[in-house]
């Protein structure tokens, strides 16, 4: 299928953990009692935005090579179908 | 519930991406095999990630956390016992058959295998399996947002009554699903559930680490719990001491292998993920990649049900009110154990107790009030999110399943055959939309008739008990002939109802749970009642296949070439390099499984 999958996941986890660091920094620490007094929301939003510009990285570079095509392992299909 | 605006705008940002997956697949989408197979054009790690998503519904996630609260790792069985043998067996034995023949569906096989009637029966009872299981789905989503009082505020500033919680959820829900269906078909689904899968990582990891610091680690919870809890295997010699209530033989042959290759290798839910692969080789792979994640599932949503029993005791967990969640005070803390709250009896308002006077544990509760109990506003949205995430996949997945199975194995096969490829895409896209209205039917059914859903699930549990049977001797042996098939089917399922007629578990009353044939045998738990009704059921088809077989005419050598093993070309991976051929990966992940055994024992 045209569209590689990593393209909308890298975008879709880098909005949330843009969104999360954000509320992290700037929001009420107070909410972090819950947490054991971690900041998660900044700690894991950026992991996830670490995790979602890798995917989006890795997507646009495959569908660099090819446009229009799918991700990975052409070269698997052609073998099978020899 | 305490959500704010960033939950909200995650909550929302997910939805975007969801139709906007469904919207950017749509110009791709021109004949039936794009809309019902993904073109076969999947690379084999989203068709894995695929296919362990979509069996990993809500009410899986809530379903395990809830065991893990209730019999402690020994859950962790569904996983390393109960699937990734299975799912081996289906990527390295099966899936030359499935995606060498070119059938379209599981069904279909049966069809090319054996003949007409088999085929019929099977695509029957699963396309009428999927529209209850996607119903299923939809109603305990819709409960859950009622438990969690989560659209609680958002209704009262619209002024709305919060009894329309039920039916917002039911109708947004199936309103997204049927556009991303509509528009990428097989695709959207797919692609949804890859989603799925990293939003539940995103969103259950944190509560476990967090979890797990809290009580100090593996450790800790070790200290807190009786040892049958911490030991998968410990216990397992006698039904009577380990909490399952089975013994190491039920467990083994029930859940391992009857139940268990049943499933992952008959299922056209998670195998239709398969098919859609690009190649074979990558179909093959599907199941073992897939098998990967499987197996450390168990620390995301086994651990945390562990987790919540426990925290101690004078840590109170919350309970739904009708104010919303709260702390457990007074007598419901007493009552509870660690985060999870007492059943609470809805005419009374009180705690609801066993025939011992000791207060039942809701423990359905046990992954929702971890999220409330440790996630702040922020993570707590992307928990949420990966909640309605895995619900609607759970639809998803069932109505792309059902459209395939209603297209080609009932309404070609016996409505209306060859017709144009266009005219059948058409049928698909109806047949989404009739399966979603359908869905959301019986999860109002499911509302008002309990007892009802109770009674499908187990005339659906008789009916997918044989089932292994007819396609190990279908794929296996060539004697095997659809008569046998057919009255291996019927006879085997007859075999699981009357034994569970037979038998009833320690307890229980005679009816639902059994004994209405009257009570010859007692098993010390339900489990281990369902895993035998699954090993009667079994074997009784084995013996029937093969008796009717040697009696009847089998099917000429040369038409069964591709659909059975000893009549089959191996497909050679010589060309692959060692990490990506099938057999590699299936040795790596039943040592992984083992040395997981081992460990936990």
């Amino acid at each position: 299928m045209g569209l590689d999958i990593r393209l909308p996941i890298g975008l879709l986890f880098s909005v949330i953990g843009l969104l999360l660091v954000g509320f992290g920094a700037f929001g009420d620490k107070v909410i972090y009692q819950r947490s054991l007094g971690l900041n998660v929301n900044l700690v894991w939003g950026a992991v996830l935005l670490v995790f979602g510009a890798i995917m989006v990285i890795f997507g646009r570079r495959s569908s660099a090579i090819r446009p229009g095509a799918g991700s990975s392992s052409v070269a698997g299909r052609s073998a099978d179908e020899r | 519930m305490g959500l704010t605006s960033i939950d909200w705008i995650i909550m929302a940002v997910y939805s975007v991406f969801v139709l906007g997956i469904g919207v950017a697949l749509k110009r791709y989408m021109k004949t039936s095999t794009d809309f019902f197979l993904a073109g076969r054009s999947i690379p084999a790690w989203v068709c894995g990630l695929a296919f362990i998503s979509a069996n990993l519904g809500a009410q899986e996630v809530i379903g395990m956390g809830a065991s893990g609260a209730k019999y402690g790792i020994a859950t962790s069985h569904f996983y390393w016992i109960g699937a990734i043998p299975a799912m081996v067996f289906v990527g390295i034995f099966m899936m030359p058959f499935y995606y060498g023949s070119r059938a379209r569906s599981v069904p279909e096989y049966l069809r090319l295998r054996f003949d007409e009637k088999t085929r019929g029966l099977n695509a029957i009872s699963f396309a009428t399996m999927t529209i209850f299981s996607s119903g299923i789905s939809v109603y305990a989503m819709a409960k859950l947002m009622q438990t969690l009082h989560i659209l609680d505020a958002p209704l009262r500033s619209m002024g709305l009554p919060l009894s329309a919680g039920f039916h917002i959820s039911v109708i947004i829900s199936a309103i997204v699903v049927l556009t991303y269906i509509l528009l990428g078909g097989l695709v959207s689904a797919i692609y949804n559930e890859v989603l799925q899968f990293f939003l539940i990582v995103a969103g259950f990891l944190p509560l476990v680490l967090l979890g797990l610091k809290d009580v100090g680690g593996w450790s800790g919870i070790k200290q807190q719990l009786p040892t049958a809890y911490t030991h998968s295997w410990q216990g397992m010699s006698s039904p009577h001491t380990n909490p399952l209530g089975v013994e190491w033989f039920g467990l083994v042959m029930g859940l391992g292998f009857v139940s268990s290759f049943g499933y992952w290798c008959t299922d056209f839910l998670v195998v239709q993920r398969a098919m859609a692969a690009e190649s074979m080789s990558a179909a093959r792979r599907t199941p073992l990649i897939a098998a990967i994640p499987k197996m450390v599932f168990p620390f995301l949503v086994v651990l945390p049900g562990l987790i919540a029993i426990s925290l101690p005791a004078q840590r109170p967990g919350l309970l739904p009110s009708a104010h919303g969640i709260e702390a457990m005070q007074g007598e419901m803390a007493v009552a509870g154990r660690g985060l999870i709250p007492p059943k609470i009896n809805d005419a009374t308002g009180q705690p609801m107790l066993d025939a011992n006077g000791k207060p039942l544990l809701d423990y359905d509760l046990a992954v929702p009030n971890m999220l409330v109990h440790y996630l702040p506003t922020g993570l707590l949205g992307l928990g949420i999110t990966a909640l309605l995430a895995s619900f609607m996949s759970g639809m998803a997945g069932n109505v792309t399943a059902f459209n395939t199975v209603w297209t080609y194995d009932i309404y070609q096969a016996y409505i209306r055959k060859g017709a144009s490829d266009q005219h059948y895409l058409w049928v698909g896209r109806m047949a989404t939309i009739f399966g979603i209205a359908l869905s959301v039917a019986a999860a109002y059914a499911a509302t008002r008739f309990n007892n009802i859903m109770d009674f499908l699930q187990l005339v659906f549990a008789f009916v997918n008990a044989p089932l292994f049977a007819t396609f190990l001797l279908g794929m296996f042996w060539k004697r095997t002939t659809g008569h046998a098939a057919f009255g291996g089917l019927l006879s085997g399922t007859l075999a699981a109802a009357i034994h569970h007629g037979l038998t009833l578990p320690v307890g229980a009353v005679t009816g639902i749970k059994g004994g209405w044939l009257g009570t010859v045998h007692t098993y010390p738990s339900e489990m281990a009642q369902n895993f035998w009704t699954a090993i009667w059921a079994w074997s009784v088809c084995m013996v029937i296949t093969i008796l009717v077989s040697l009696v009847t005419k089998p099917r000429k050598e040369e038409d069964l070439v591709g659909l059975v093993y000893s009549l089959t070309k191996r497909t050679s991976e010589g060309n692959l390099p060692w990490y990506q051929r099938p057999e590699a990966l299936a040795i790596a992940v039943l040592v992984l499984a083992l040395i997981l055994n081992i460990i936990f024992w």
